[in-house]
């Protein structure tokens, strides 16, 4: 990695990663990549989440999904953990909680699959510092 | 309908981005903020956009940081450190935990950043061993953004050099208070000293300090990137900007969350935890861990800020926030925090080694049914000259469970020594073994069974338990085949 | 210096920037009470934790009370030091600290010269609420050769460590553990025996309490004294007669010497001897040495190490031996006056009255702590019979004394007996710093230049400050004269001389602030310093009202010289009179 030098060179790094990013989810396309996030902070991960990672990892690979799979850190809604957020292309992203590996299979098959709206999902209760 | 009291600013990017790819910390407009500093604005410019934004210290006393960046500044040497205090103790609390595992970037852009404001070119963060995630999480941004250039000798051409070393701490809570973090740093015990001088003045090795919380600092990349009078356009009057809470106890929705300044304990509870559990009746809040104190019913519609919280009898701490209902025993939970007080206290002035000591000793004579009237007295006295005398934060707040006990549950406590009862059923000790006449089919096991006679009534007529000469054994309650037998 | 106005309980003071509220009181006649907090002014020496808040003042829009012992001044600042709310946390506080502390006054070594137990009277503390119930923290005992650490009765003033880390940079006390069970201790907690403790006992001369106190051995000299089948000799060591006046309510600097040996013999001891005697003898020796070295180095023997150091504090001795044992080399090899006088007592003086040594108890009274430890030494003992049997301080002395009911104040003077109570004022000055370097000087100037002194009076030697630099012209030859006072200031010359650095051709050292005037073993200063300036005077007074003032003119030792030891240096005097060093550290780390 060549290091940054400039604030150009800083935009430029920020570009080339949503680009990449861009280029996998492709937003109109039904072949577009899902993003899966997986909230791994310690306390996600003492309620099991290390285990949900490496079984959607796994499962979406061995289904063929197109999909990237990432750890985040704590999405704040301790009495759901573990919690997953999926994205599909093109869709606002939603956060199941309390997954477990029944769970996490549904949430593969049906709503990363099929788009099929699921129970659990917990709603969005904040706004982000860039919408005010 | 999708509640929206929450703003985040310093949780923005947590359970966003991939903590452990810089880049995805990049693209969320991260370093941006360390770039204008650095190509736009003198130090004193910097500073003073901190000033501006009314940003006040999130690890708990609430000092305007910007002051605190400007004394720094101001301070002549040539060697100044920035310090980032991660020695998150509180019980219960995990912001800073939560922020470093999830933007460990936004730390150390922001403790780049008071590096060229104040003058340094040398950042510690100090961190408690026990949070070997953050510490994992936080060497590898370390890492990535050496390699990015963001770290390290002339970042972004700028000729401005910063580096960052992380110290671990051993766990003792006293150690987030500044002076004793400092001296744990230098390999010193872990021990307050009085102030002045103040680290800014002379710090880690004698050298000007500054020192800032986790949460104090993720707040800092975005107030440049927008702006002071958009970060102080948020809260209230003397409390800028949001601030963010362990929001535990007997609540639905447990969790952490990131409110405006002024939001209301009701907010909190109601609409983003979700309520009471099983619909029980709200009792009590407990804030700033245990140097803070229990807010009440009464409280509810108190818009939450450092100088109300305070002015209630609580403080805003680091962020802790617990939730009690009817089955919580006030005097129990002011023990609870007085346990911890006494195992933290460092023991070097006499009033927070001694006082905590005899403050707790006082409290389980009550929740034993020892405590008299004139021991309420005398709980009050001592708290409040602990509070008085203290050397350090942990000693001149150490009381404040007791005092908010002693202000807001008085009737409580009276029930513990004049009637020796717990109303909450907590204290194991003022409870009585028993008889429900409906359920008694007067079978006799209990009289039976009883060591001491204590359980008279005929044959196949409702018992009765003298707790005059009951010993408390349950051998009755054991023996009872109809739940006859309780313990209230 | 700006000045800064102030406001205490009602009146105006002016004091200058930085300077303290207790101190801004005290200009105003002020006393705040103080019980951590304690200033030794002449030596730099201040402790002020701000642990105790037992000097809590209130100060005008101040959120809590202010420490008045570390809290300085501001302009416009309104303080009170006895309002309602200061005396109540005051007393509440000191009730605190005495719930938990052991009660045992009446029979605490330190009763009576308690600094907690004078804070309760000035408080009138007449009771302590809840100690019914109340839990004391507790320690195990550590018993070492010089001093017992009863840590239940410590109150973590940290006066021992001040004294311990930054005065003499020993590092044998720190503060460990949490909270209600936070105590001083050395390093893992080992007991001081095995630590880098050299027994200098300033840790007991400024513990507020009872928590550090000497090994007492009153008994034990009791019991000699009531063994007829003993001869019980005692000497006394130069800085004792300029304290122990103290102890009887006499001014500091108030000189007993006849008395004290008054009231020796009335004690009971068969020869009452003084360890000035044995000053001059080590005089001898260690001047000898140095002008055998002197001589050695100027003629180009680079095997012979400069500068050559004093060795007669035990302290100091224990010092190198534990924190420079690669240095042990440079020390003179004398051993001390309380050693030489032990050692001649139990040889020429026991063949002179007829006795086997085993037939004799020496008993020594010192300023010293470290000196109970040092007579304990192997290499002081004739098969396991010492040199020296018991040495006690001056205020084990005092309770002697006091015990069998004299009057020291209204006592005649005696003289000292014969032959070892004979000595010259450069034996008394032993027991101040400086005092060993100007008496070799005495001596060494005469036997060097073979000319007589016109005045002995070296006063470039003499004064306070931790390191003193002086140099004396040995006609034509200038020697170079380093002193120190204080293991810290020690420090710094050794560290000189491994680098090096260092000039001297002699230095002198003392463990003590003062020398052996402010010894662990003294009555208790209580935080004044002015009483080790008054000590000081008293000793230079003692020398001067001497007829003979340089140790090679006493008779006494001119006799011992030619009856039995032949020449300084002999092999007779090498065998009796000196001693060899060892390496402490590894020895420690064993354990």
């Amino acid at each position: 990695m060549a290091k940054i030098k400039s604030i150009e060179d800083l935009r430029k790094v920020a570009k080339e990663h949503r680009d990449s990013i861009e280029l996998l989810v492709r937003e109109n396309d039904p072949d577009g990549f899902v993003i899966v996030k997986v909230a791994m902070a310690t306390c996600s991960i003492a309620a099991g989440a290390k285990e949900i990672f490496d079984l959607i990892s796994e499962h979406i690979e061995k289904r063929g999904i197109n999909a990237i799979v990432t750890k985040t850190g704590c999405m704040s809604y301790c009495y759901a953990e573990p919690t997953v957020e999926v994205t599909l292309p093109g869709k606002e992203p939603i956060v199941f909680g309390d997954v477990d590996v029944f769970k996490a299979d549904e949430i593969i098959e049906k709503y990363i699959k099929n788009g099929e709206i699921l129970e659990g999902i917990i709603p969005l209760n904040y706004r982000t510092a860039e919408s005010i | 309908m999708v509640n929206k009291t929450q703003i985040r600013i310093a949780l923005r990017n947590c359970g966003l981005i991939n903590p452990e790819r810089i880049e995805e910390y990049i693209s969320e407009k991260g370093y941006m903020a360390l770039g204008k500093v650095l190509t736009e604005m003198s130090q004193e410019e910097a500073v003073n956009i901190i000033i501006d934004s009314g940003l006040r210290g999130r690890g708990g006393a609430g000092f305007p940081t910007g002051i605190k960046w400007d004394y720094a500044r101001k301070s002549v040497s040539d060697q100044k450190y920035v310090v980032c205090n991660a020695d998150e103790g509180d019980p219960g609390a995990f912001m800073d935990r939560s922020i470093l595992e999830g933007d460990p970037h936004s730390v150390l852009e922001a403790m780049a950043i008071c590096g060229y404001c104040i003058g340094a070119d040398k950042g510690l963060v100090y961190i408690r061993a026990e949070y070997p995630l953050a510490i994992e999480r936080l060497n590898i941004a370390i890492t990535q953004a050496r390699e990015f250039g963001l770290l390290g000798d002339d970042i972004m051409g700028s000729g401005f050099s910063f580096d960052i070393e992380i110290r671990y701490g051993a766990g003792a809570f006293v150690c987030g208070e500044e002076t004793a973090l400092i001296h744990s740093m230098e390999g010193e015990r872990g021990e307050p000293s009085l102030k002045p001088p103040f680290p800014a003045e002379s710090g880690y090795l004698g050298k000007p300090t500054n020192v800032n919380n986790v949460e104090t600092l993720a707040n800092i990349p975005v107030i440049y990137l927008k702006g002071a009078d958009w970060f102080s356009g948020i809260g209230t009057e003397k409390s800028k900007g949001t601030k963010v809470f362990a929001l535990a106890g007997k609540v639905n929705n447990v969790g952490l969350i990131e409110v405006p300044m002024g939001t209301t304990l009701r907010e909190v509870i109601y609409e983003i935890g979700g309520g009471i559990r099983e619909g029980k009746k709200f009792k009590a809040v407990q804030t700033g861990g245990p140097s803070g104190g229990c807010l009440t019913e009464k409280h509810l519609d108190t818009p939450i800020d450092y100088d109300n919280l305070i002015a209630n009898g609580s403080m805003m701490g680091s962020g802790g926030m617990i939730v009690m209902d009817e089955d919580n025993c006030m005097v129990s939970i002011a023990k609870f925090y007085l346990d911890f007080t006494v195992e933290e206290s460092c023991g070097k002035c006499a009033p927070c080694r001694i006082g905590n000591k005899r403050l707790n000793e006082l409290l389980g004579r009550i929740c034993e049914g020892k405590g008299t009237e004139a021991d309420l007295d005398r709980l009050r006295n001592l708290g409040e000259v602990i509070k008085d005398t203290s050397l350090c934060g942990l000693g001149q707040s150490s009381p404040n469970p007791v005092l908010s006990t002693l202000d807001n549950f008085y009737d409580e406590y009276i029930s513990h020594v004049r009637d020796k009862k717990c109303p909450s059923g907590v204290c194991k000790d003022l409870m009585e073994y028993f008889i429900i006449e409906e359920n008694c089919v007067g079978c006799t096991a209990c009289a039976r069974a009883c060591p001491v006679g204590a359980i008279t009534g005929e044959r196949k007529e409702p018992h009765l338990i003298n707790p005059e000469i009951c010993i408390m054994c349950g051998a009755c309650m054991e023996k009872c085949k109809f739940d006859a037998v309780i313990l209230k | 210096m700006d000045l800064i106005k102030l406001k205490i309980d009602g009146k105006v003071v002016e004091v200058p920037t930085g300077t303290t509220i207790y101190k801004a009181a005290k200009e105003l006649g002020i006393d705040i009470p103080v019980l951590c907090y304690m200033d030794l002014k002449n030596l730099n020496i201040e402790n002020k934790p701000g642990g105790c808040r037992i000097c809590s003042v209130e100060v005008e829009g101040r959120r809590n009370l202010a420490p008045s012992c570390s809290t300085d001044v501001a302009e416009g600042m309104n303080v009170k030091t006895n309002s309602v709310r200061v005396i109540n946390a005051r007393r509440t506080v000191m009730e605190l600290i005495l719930s938990d502390h052991p009660k045992d006054c009446l029979t605490c070594a330190k009763s009576g010269n308690c600094d907690l137990q004078s804070m309760a009277q000035k408080l009138g503390i007449r009771e302590i609420p809840g100690q019914e119930y109340a839990e004391m923290s507790t320690y195990r005992l550590d018993t070492s050769p010089s001093i017992i650490r009863d840590m239940d009765k410590c109150i973590m003033c940290r006066r021992c460590e001040t004294m311990c880390n930054d005065f003499q940079t020993v590092g044998a006390l720190h503060a460990v553990n949490r909270g209600f069970e936070a105590v001083v201790a050395p390093a893992f907690e080992m007991n001081l025996e095995y630590s880098s403790c050299t027994y200098c006992g300033q840790c007991v001369a400024v513990c507020p309490t009872g928590a550090l106190t000497e090994v007492d051995h009153t008994n034990k000299v009791i019991a000699a004294l009531n063994n007829p089948n003993k001869t019980v000799v005692v000497q006394t060591a130069p800085a004792v007669r300029a304290a122990l006046g103290e102890e009887f309510g006499l001014e500091p600097g108030t000189r007993v010497t006849g008395k004290m040996v008054t009231a020796l013999k009335n004690l009971g001891f068969d020869y009452v001897f003084d360890t000035d005697f044995a000053a001059d003898l080590t005089i001898m020796e260690e001047g000898t040495e140095l002008l055998d070295r002197l001589s050695k180095h100027l003629n180009g023997d680079k095997d012979v190490k400069l500068p050559i150091l004093t060795s007669c504090c035990p302290s100091w001795v224990n010092f190198f031996e534990y924190h420079f044992p690669e240095m042990k080399d440079i020390p003179s090899t004398a051993r001390s006056p309380q050693q030489m006088f032990g050692s001649i007592a139990k040889t020429y003086f026991a063949e002179k009255i007829g006795i086997d040594r085993k037939e004799m108890v020496v008993v020594s009274i010192m300023p010293c702590l470290a000196k109970k430890y040092e007579c304990q030494r192997d290499e002081f003992k004739v098969d396991g019979n010492p040199d020296v049997d018991i040495s006690i301080s001056t205020r084990e002395l005092a309770h002697l004394i006091k015990q069998a009911n004299m009057d020291l104040v209204g006592m005649e003077d005696s003289d000292f007996d014969k032959p070892m109570g004979e000595s010259t004022g450069a034996g008394v000055i032993f027991g101040v710093t400086g005092g060993v370097i100007e008496a070799a000087t005495r001596t060494a100037y005469e036997l060097h230049t073979g000319k007589s002194l016109e005045s002995v009076d070296f006063k470039q030697l003499r004064g306070m400050e931790g390191i003193r630099s002086a140099s004396v012209d040995f006609d034509g030859l200038e020697i170079k004269i380093g002193i120190a006072h204080g293991l810290g200031n020690a420090r710094k010359l050794l560290e000189d001389i491994k680098a090096g650095k260092s000039e001297y051709h002699a230095i002198e050292i003392m463990a003590c602030p003062g020398g052996c005037i402010g010894g662990g073993g003294q009555p208790y200063h209580h935080g004044d310093a002015s009483i080790l300036t008054a000590r000081t005077k008293a000793i230079f007074d003692e020398d001067e009202g001497k007829v003979l003032r340089k140790s090679h003119e006493n008779p006494d030792i001119i006799k011992l010289y030619e009856e039995f030891l032949d020449k300084p240096m002999s092999e007779k005097a090498h065998h009796l009179l000196h001693t060899h060093y060892f390496n402490k550290k590894k020895k420690t780390f064993e354990v």
